[in-house]
């Protein structure tokens, strides 16, 4: 048995069952409430208490089966649920999530975690009476002592203390050395009770191979005795050497059943049938060990490690020494194990190094296009496609080494359900949160970035944004108010959204603090996108109280600093009375990009190929009137068109056909008129120095594989950059027809 | 080997096995039980006079019985004597072969 893999697939899998006690406790509270929920939370904890039993994580099993307890007792209708005993509930769950690191790492619990725990505990004796636990009668502050990790299957609770099971595999020659299975049944019969046995059949080879003299026929016995090891394992004297004998005494661990069903030649299936029929595992622990099982096999296929017993395992299954006396020196040994798998299964890299393998990688890809194009011009076929080949396995490597960075944003936005609950306890006021696009993939550095804005983003739309309930019924509103994660991906940038149906955002109240503060100029008209901007601005602040949560003034000016340092952006849409919405755009990845080339004299540009729409030829009869009205009619549609040598402010030399780039940002779109179209290229990003940060709309530089350095436009910025800064006549135009057809 | 193949009124062919199935006697059944099985669609075995019955004669049950699947025979056990209620009880091996068990009234 892999302990190892074990213990980090429990400590997963509780994670994931304390997520769904939460929601489902969640839900409950919103009224939802049903038996099912009610089951289900019942059936997380009891799932969470019965594995943890199995490996003996004696905290955890302790606090949750008092847990436990009162969830029976709800679904026993002995106890009517209500706010306090959900808010009780989740913070025994709180209580459990922070068990798990201590508990499985074998760490001693700190004392406030101590503390906690009792003070739970006593919450929750508070329901339940002196009645105790459905299976436990323990009184909850006597300290559980420290047992050998052979704790009984807690799962179920049905294997009886006295259940032994013996495995037997007959050796061929067993009847023709005068021994038969029949006088070890009858031996075993006198022992204690036969519960079940089950004869398998399955090695009776076909007839003409079959010698009727030897012994083909195998057993799985469920025995109940009173017997001492030494006693049954006495029956199977003489033939030990030639038979393979397993024996299980009483309380022996789900994994070891599991093994003995897994090492035996039979199906799988048929013999987990067999031991719970047998009542030594009940269904549950099966399912549980099996699945256990197949994750362990699977982790050991995916990291091909070897997989060793300890030595102790081996004669205990091996039936030489008593469970008792190996395990606890297993367990010395598990401790050291179990820090060891912590380490080892899930790696934690330095961000920095996996920086530098991006960063090698852009290297070989860099080093592949040179490579390709030598071919090329050597024009040998073999070299050629040799070329090709070894490029497209750095394009995979490409991707993966890209991969290993992305993670779905959904966990992070399911974290919300619990501050949305908290926090509209706190305010009174009744909201729900609805989350979309969970599994929408960003960049990991950029997710573990993401969380603060978005808490400031939902806290403020909690405080400011949703009304108090009389204030909603008044307006016609529904009670509940309505809070939105939404997340998507949007031409190579992800989008998240934090929307409310609250007040929304007032325009002249903004505006007039604006004023006092020296902000805007008085008798200043501004449009609404930025009357609403100005609450990014430090210290702006229109909340007419300032509650624990929100309203001082800082936190939206940090939201656009955190944002814009992973060089996204923040946009706000507002309706007075009917809600706000904040959108956050991101880029999805950092170091590598699909570039698009495009030829300016003899310069090189990159465009991203994410933000590209199309090309157009960009014929001499629109040429002129381009130029002079700065858009192009395409298909009915207004297009801003630049002349990228005119906003980068290089001399070119006149060329006879011109293109034009499309090229898209969030809203805003554009069309870049160039000289040549060089087609696609993959592109590292190379950051430009400090220096050149300020100059002009370039996201970087790259190196071409004929070693040439080309730009790479920074679209979002060459947007933006025309869209605001409104001072030649030119960059006026454009402007005004962005804000058309955005 | 006190083994007799008799055909009954109803077409049906009933095997009888004398009193010994054990070891000693089962490279000589195997062969008997086996040939009647494949020649008998329908086929009754006798277990009435067995004194003797041991995991080398079950096995060969096990096989006649599994060949007679194979083949979409009919095999049936009958009379079960004492002897062979004990091991095919001790076994739990009734169900396996499907035939009524019929207990003595004594």
């Amino acid at each position: 048995m892999n302990f190892d893999a074990a213990i980090q697939s429990y400590i997963a899998e509780s994670r994931e069952l304390l997520d769904t006690m939460e929601q489902s406790l969640m839900a409950l509270e919103n009224g939802e409430g049903d038996d099912d929920l009610i089951h289900a939370i019942f059936r997380a904890a009891h799932t969470i208490k019965g594995t943890g039993g199995i490996f003996g994580f004696d905290p955890i099993v302790h606090f949750t089966h008092d847990v436990e307890s009162l969830l029976d007792r709800l679904r026993g209708g002995l106890l009517a649920l209500d706010d306090n005993i959900v808010a009780l509930l989740l913070r025994s769950c709180d209580h459990i999530r922070s068990l798990l690191e201590p508990v499985t790492a074998g760490e001693a619990l700190d004392a406030e975690l101590v503390e906690q725990g009792r003070a739970l505990l006593g919450g929750l004796a508070r329901y339940l009476g002196d009645g105790g636990g459905p299976e436990r009668a323990a009184p909850a502050d006597v300290p559980v002592p420290v047992e050998e990790p052979t704790a009984e299957p807690v799962g179920g609770g049905t294997a009886s203390a006295d259940h032994w099971h013996i495995s037997l595999r007959f050796g061929r020659d067993v009847l023709r050395n005068g021994m038969d299975p029949l006088s070890f049944l009858r031996y075993l019969a006198q022992l204690g009770e036969l519960v079940d046995v089950a004869t398998l059949t399955d090695a009776l080879p076909e007839p003409p191979e079959m010698d009727p003299e030897s012994c083909y026929l195998g057993f799985e016995i469920g025995l109940r005795s009173g017997a001492e090891r030494e006693q049954i394992e006495g029956a199977f004297e003489f033939v030990r050497d030639d038979c393979a004998i397993r024996i299980l005494p009483p309380h022996s661990k789900v994994s070891e059943y599991i093994q003995l069903i897994q090492e035996l030649p039979e199906d799988t299936v048929r013999l987990g049938e067999i031991l719970v029929g047998s009542k030594a595992l009940t269904q549950v622990e099966l399912d549980w060990g099996l699945k256990l099982q197949v994750d362990e096999e699977r982790v050991a296929a995916a990291g091909g490690a070897e997989h060793h017993r300890l030595l102790g395992e081996i004669l205990v299954e091996e039936a030489v020494v008593p469970a008792k006396v190996v395990s606890a020196a297993l367990d010395k040994q598990q401790q050291i194990k179990e820090r060891k798998a912590s380490e080892n299964r899930f790696i934690r890299v330095e961000a920095e190094k996996l920086d530098q393998l991006v960063d090698l990688v852009g290297e070989l890809v860099i080093a592949g296009a040179n490579t390709q194009l030598l071919a090329h011009q050597a024009g040998a076929v073999e070299v050629i496609e040799s070329a090709a080949n070894l490029f497209r396995l750095v394009e995979e490597l490409r991707n993966r080494a890209l991969g290993l960075q992305m993670v779905q944003i959904g966990s992070t936005l399911q974290r919300f359900q619990r501050v949305v609950r908290d926090v509209g306890k706190e305010l009174g006021k009744q909201v729900e949160l609805f989350i979309s696009g969970g599994e929408t993939e960003l960049d990991k550095s950029v997710i573990e970035q993401i969380g603060d804005p978005l808490m400031h983003l939902v806290r403020n739309a909690l405080d400011h944004g949703i009304e108090p309930a009389a204030e909603r019924l008044a307006k016609g509103k529904p009670e509940k108010a309505r809070v939105e994660l939404n997340a998507y991906h949007e031409s190579g940038s992800i989008v998240i959204e934090v929307a409310d149906d609250g007040r929304g955002l007032d325009r002249d109240k903004i505006l007039a603090k604006a004023v006092s503060r020296g902000l805007v100029g008085p008798g200043q008209n501004l449009p609404d996108g930025e009357v609403y901007n100005l609450i990014f601005e430090p210290g702006f602040s229109t909340a007419d109280s300032i509650s624990n949560l929100s309203g001082r003034g800082v936190g939206m000016d940090v939201v656009r600093r955190n944002v814009e340092a992973l060089r996204g952006h923040v946009q706000l849409h507002s309706q007075l009375g009917s809600g706000t919405k904040v959108r956050i755009r991101l880029p999805l990845t950092l170091a590598i990009i699909d570039g698009f080339l495009v030829g300016l004299g003899p310069a090189r540009y990159v465009i991203p190929m994410d933000m590209l729409v199309e090309c157009l030829e960009h014929s001499g009869e629109d040429r002129a009137k381009a130029i002079r009205e700065g858009y192009l009619n395409v298909r009915g549609k207004v297009l801003p068109i630049l002349r990228l040598s005119e906003v980068l402010g290089v001399e070119t030399p006149k060329v006879r056909r011109e293109s034009v780039v499309v090229v898209r940002f969030g809203e805003l779109t554009a069309g870049l008129v160039v000289d040549e179209l060089l087609g696609e290229f993959q592109t590292v990003i190379k950051p430009l120095g400090a220096l050149f940060g300020h100059l002009a709309p370039i996201g970087g530089s790259t190196i071409l594989g004929s070693g040439e350095v080309a730009l790479i436009i920074d679209v979002p910025g060459l947007l933006r950059r025309v869209q605001q800064h409104q001072h030649s006549q030119h960059g006026q135009t454009v402007s005004r027809a962005l804000a058309a057809t955005a | 080997m006190p083994i007799v193949v008799e055909t009954l009124d109803n077409g049906t062919a009933r095997l009888g096995i004398g009193s010994g199935m054990t070891i000693y006697e089962a490279a000589g059944l195997k062969a008997d039980l086996l040939r009647a099985v494949a020649e008998h669609p329908e086929l009754d075995i006798d277990l009435s006079e067995v004194a003797e019955l041991d995991t080398a004669g079950l096995q060969l049950l096990v096989l006649a019985k599994r060949e007679a699947v194979k083949a979409g025979h009919v095999l049936r056990l009958s009379g079960h004597s004492g002897p062979v209620r004990e091991v095919l009880g001790l076994y739990r091996m009734e169900s396996y072969f499907g035939d009524p068990v019929v207990l003595p009234a004594d």
